[in-house]
């Protein structure tokens, strides 16, 4: 029994994994997609990490947590037309979600809302600010130096730089790199946090929740907190497709962007890590090839995979595939959970 | 004095839309405690019915009351069977399903219709008020959402139909064990639900610019009103429709109409921070 | 010894019209071991959920220790050492009981003594053979055997069970039993039941509660051959 909980050489095993796994991914990828269609599939795996995490295993749903998203891009490029480094601003980008979502996620988990009035009011605070920034077109909506320029969004800030340097600009291949790397650091993060106590009482709390209150542990609080790391996750996210974009508009916001996150973790399997990270590099890569045919339209086909999700796979294909993988080589001795969305968990629930 | 008339009627007019956008929604979730997220797009397919009725000769009115509510009642009929009666029972399966659905109409409409706006005007003129103009239609979407809550009211309160819907509502279970099948009270649920929907979006048709995405901008309100409002069906949809509907205007009124907008979503974050079971959770409890 | 670990002054629960607990005076030493008994809907569960915290009585006060303890939630409750059982077994279903007794130790324990305190629990409540088992493949006796894991594994010196022995075999009650009493060397111990053999086999003191409120107080013997209580039981007026 023991090593079942605490398992360290586990936990080199997977950081091992992790950076062969990167390194193979960074150098053969770029043969099959180009380097500037692999970042942003990179930064929408950050995405849908970021709520693989809170949902999966923390069971939050959030239905606005492209709120964080565009938070993310529009702190960066605030800042980054205000202070004309890029430094800063990626780490406020970063902040800013953090503390927002540390403030909704207080107002709504100390006043122990759940499941459906959650869903309303992270979808509806996604909604406000949606509404607001759109309305923000006049010349007296500006912080600092940045105008917020409503529905036309921010152009023109600057973009990453190597950090003391603002002339040497990140971009192109180099931009990729960087990205993976990123995406590869906060996986390991996640890895880590996961394994941590914390982690574990996260997962106790998804599973029960009266449970975990009457054996001492501060349920209001350690949501909250778990809601600002996928916060912060998506912050980073949205900082750097604000770098790719080159541009941040309000779509960042959008309930269509909320909803295409909830549709990659649900695609991708809740409760594993992976899960999220391929379902929207996945689905988006796969969008992007439905963009390039106007046979039928991609909403359609959007709303079709999640629909059959929901019905028939409700799973996720990543505990799917590694549930079938277990049978296999006869080590499938757990027996199946039931199909529902709570029991949706993989094998690895546990041990992160 | 011309002043506070105009107030008052779009006050009532902010009202009664947000009672007509939200009672398809509030039937179905009342009854099956189901959140129908396509519930936006019913509305637009509902408009479309209208207008595509409308250029083939029929009357306006018989395709605004008559035949977008049966075509989109017949979808949500579909879209029962195929899909929503296999998730009864797991709320947030059925939020996702149906978020799924709502994203399919969008691209089935765009791929029929075209993604540019179409719309139909208005089949009432306006009027002046002294130095305002107000828009005639108003007052007919006013009376409509009066004629249905009235209507609901009499159908629950004094028809067979409505006392096993009253029934089910308070006790699934019971309807079953007086022998009434829950699958057909569903599908009967559903129909009318996707009915009203289809109503509301036919009504409201002929203000908006119709365009496959407009579903979008109704779902959040309806969504909101139905949820603050609470377990009670038509009190909860007064109450909570009465409620945000005057504070959208009187923002919109003392400030500009996006801020009415955003101080009615405020409202209801808010709200259901201090009321987390709604307005009829706690108060008016026990009525229909 | 002799210490007063729990004390409620004029508990008092009304849910709208209705007096679930009505002006409730509840002493409890250190190591007692205490059942609450009464027909159905005589206030006992509702006075269990004001005393864990479960839910907040509309007057009174509770006191843990000393300390008051009216107004807090469960968790603050747990923290200072109290173990809470509710009726229906509530347990995290997806986990192994291994983890679940582990997520319970680790709030009182550093990470390295939560993985031997564990063991020590699966090891006293006989639970090895299925220590690597998920909660929800588990039999309805093995669940509340597990929860009362749970219970254990913070080391309480207060004890709150409420129907331990619902809905299981006579083997299984004889088990728990067992480790109530195991409990019971370090913890006081309140238990909710409706099983007059159950109470018999492990009380000495009993408090009867009737319509919300103490009815009577006494021996086990005493209080089960009383005729006010006999009536109580069954449905006659008291």
């Amino acid at each position: 029994m023991p090593g079942q909980v605490h398992n360290p050489g586990g936990l080199q095993k997977d950081l091992m994994a992790t950076v062969i796994v990167t390194g193979l991914l960074v150098w053969l990828m770029p043969m099959l997609i180009s380097t500037y269609t692999l970042t942003v599939l990179i930064i929408y795996g950050m995405l849908g990490l970021s709520l693989g995490l809170i949902w999966g295993f923390g069971g939050i749903l959030c239905f606005g947590q492209a709120a964080f998203f565009g938070l993310g891009a529009y702190s960066y490029a605030i800042a980054a037309i205000n202070f004309g480094e890029s430094t800063l601003p990626m780490i406020l980008a970063v902040l800013v979600p953090a503390v927002v979502a540390a403030l909704l996620g207080a107002l709504m988990f100390y006043g122990r809302l759940t499941d459906v009035y959650l869903g309303v009011i992270t979808l509806v605070v996604t909604l406000i600010l949606f509404k607001f920034v759109n309305s923000t077109a006049g010349p007296q909506y500006v912080i600092g130096k940045a105008r917020l320029g409503g529905f036309n969004g921010i152009p023109g800030f600057q973009t990453l730089n190597v950090p003391g340097r603002p002339e040497a600009y990140i971009w192109g291949d180099a931009y990729f790199y960087v990205c993976a790397v990123l995406l590869a650091l906060v996986f390991v993060l996640v890895t880590v946090l996961l394994r941590s106590s914390f982690g574990r009482v996260a997962v106790g709390i998804r599973e029960n929740e009266t449970r975990m209150s009457l054996m001492g542990y501060d349920v209001r609080a350690r949501k909250t907190i778990l809601f600002a790391i996928g916060a912060a996750i998506a912050g980073l996210a949205g900082a750097l497709f604000a770098n790719w974009g080159e541009i941040v508009t309000p779509s960042l916001f959008s309930l269509g962007q909320s909803a295409e996150i909830i549709i990659w973790c649900i695609v991708g399997g809740l409760g594993t890590r992976l899960g999220p990270i391929l379902g929207a590099a996945g689905l988006a890569y796969l969008k992007f090839l439905l963009g390039q045919q106007s046979l039928v339209d991609n909403t359609l086909i959007t709303g079709l995979i999640l629909v059959l999700f929901v019905l028939f796979l409700p799973r996720g294909i990543v505990p799917a595939v590694s549930g079938l993988w277990q049978s296999r080589i006869g080590r499938g001795r757990r027996s199946r959970r039931p199909q529902t969305r709570r029991g949706a968990i993989s094998r690895e629930r546990f041990n992160g | 004095m011309d002043l506070s008339f105009v107030i008052l009627v779009e006050m009532l007019y902010a009202v009664s839309s947000l009672i007509l956008i939200s009672a398809g929604l509030a039937v179905v979730f009342g009854m099956m405690k189901v959140i129908n997220l396509a519930h936006g797009e019913f509305m637009m397919m509902g408009g479309y019915a209208t207008i595509t009725a409308v250029n083939l000769g029929v009357n306006i009115f018989v395709s605004m009351l008559v035949i977008a509510p049966i075509t989109v009642g017949l979808i949500g009929l579909i879209v029962e069977r195929l899909v929503i009666r296999h998730l009864y029972g797991r709320l947030v399966d059925t939020m996702l399903a149906t978020w799924g659905l709502s994203l399919f109409f969008i691209g089935l409409a765009t791929m029929i219709f075209g993604n540019t706006t179409t719309g139909i005007s208005t089949p009432i003129p306006g009027f002046a008020i002294g130095n305002f103009q107000i828009n005639g239609y108003n007052f007919f979407i006013i009376v409509v959402s009066a004629l249905l809550l009235v209507g609901m009211l009499a159908v629950l309160k004094s028809t067979r139909a409505g006392l096993i819907a009253r029934g089910a509502m308070q006790r699934p279970d019971m309807a079953a064990a007086l022998g009434y099948s829950p699958n057909r009270i569903y599908m009967a649920t559903f129909f009318c639900g996707s009915a009203l929907s289809g109503l509301a979006g036919a009504v409201l048709a002929p203000l908006v610019g119709l365009v496959p995405t407009s579903g979008g901008a109704y779902i959040a309100k309806a969504f909101i009103t139905v949820i603050a409002g609470g377990p009670s069906l038509i009190a909860g949809l007064f109450s909570s429709a009465g409620l945000f509907g005057v504070v959208s205007q009187v923002f919109t009124f003392a400030i500009s109409p996006v801020i009415g907008e955003v101080a009615l979503l405020v409202a209801a974050v808010i709200l259901l921070r201090l009321l987390p079971q709604g307005i009829t959770g706690k108060f008016f409890k026990g009525k229909l | 010894m002799g210490e007063t670990v729990l004390e409620t002054q004029g508990l008092t629960m009304r849910f709208g019209g209705v007096i679930a607990a009505n002006n409730v005076d509840f002493k409890l030493q250190a190591r007692e071991l205490r059942c609450l008994i009464g027909p159905n809907g005589a206030g006992k569960s509702t006075f269990f959920k004001c005393i864990s915290g479960l839910q907040t009585p509309t007057e009174g006060q509770v006191y843990m220790r000393g300390q008051e303890t009216t107004r807090w939630m469960p968790h603050e409750i747990a923290s200072l050492g109290v173990g809470i059982k509710t009726q229906t077994p509530n347990v995290m279903d997806a986990l192994s009981v291994f983890e679940n007794i582990w997520l319970a130790a680790r709030r009182f324990h550093a990470p390295s003594d939560a993985e031997r305190k564990t063991q020590e629990i699966i090891e006293r409540l006989a639970l090895g053979s299925i220590a690597r088992k998920d909660l929800g493949q588990l039999a309805h006796g093995e669940r509340q055997r597990v929860e009362l894991g749970l219970v254990a594994v913070g080391d309480p010196w207060l004890v709150l069970l409420d129907e331990p022995a619902a809905g299981m075999s006579a083997e299984d009650v004889a088990r728990m039993t067992e480790i109530i009493h195991e409990l019971n060397k370090t913890a006081a111990v309140v238990i909710v039941e409706h099983d007059m053999q159950f109470i018999r086999s492990i009380a000495e003191k009993v408090t009867v509660f009737h319509q919300g409120a103490v009815l009577m107080e006494d021996h086990v013997d005493r209080v089960l051959s009383d005729p006010t209580v006999r009536n109580v039981y069954l449905g006659k007026k008291a």
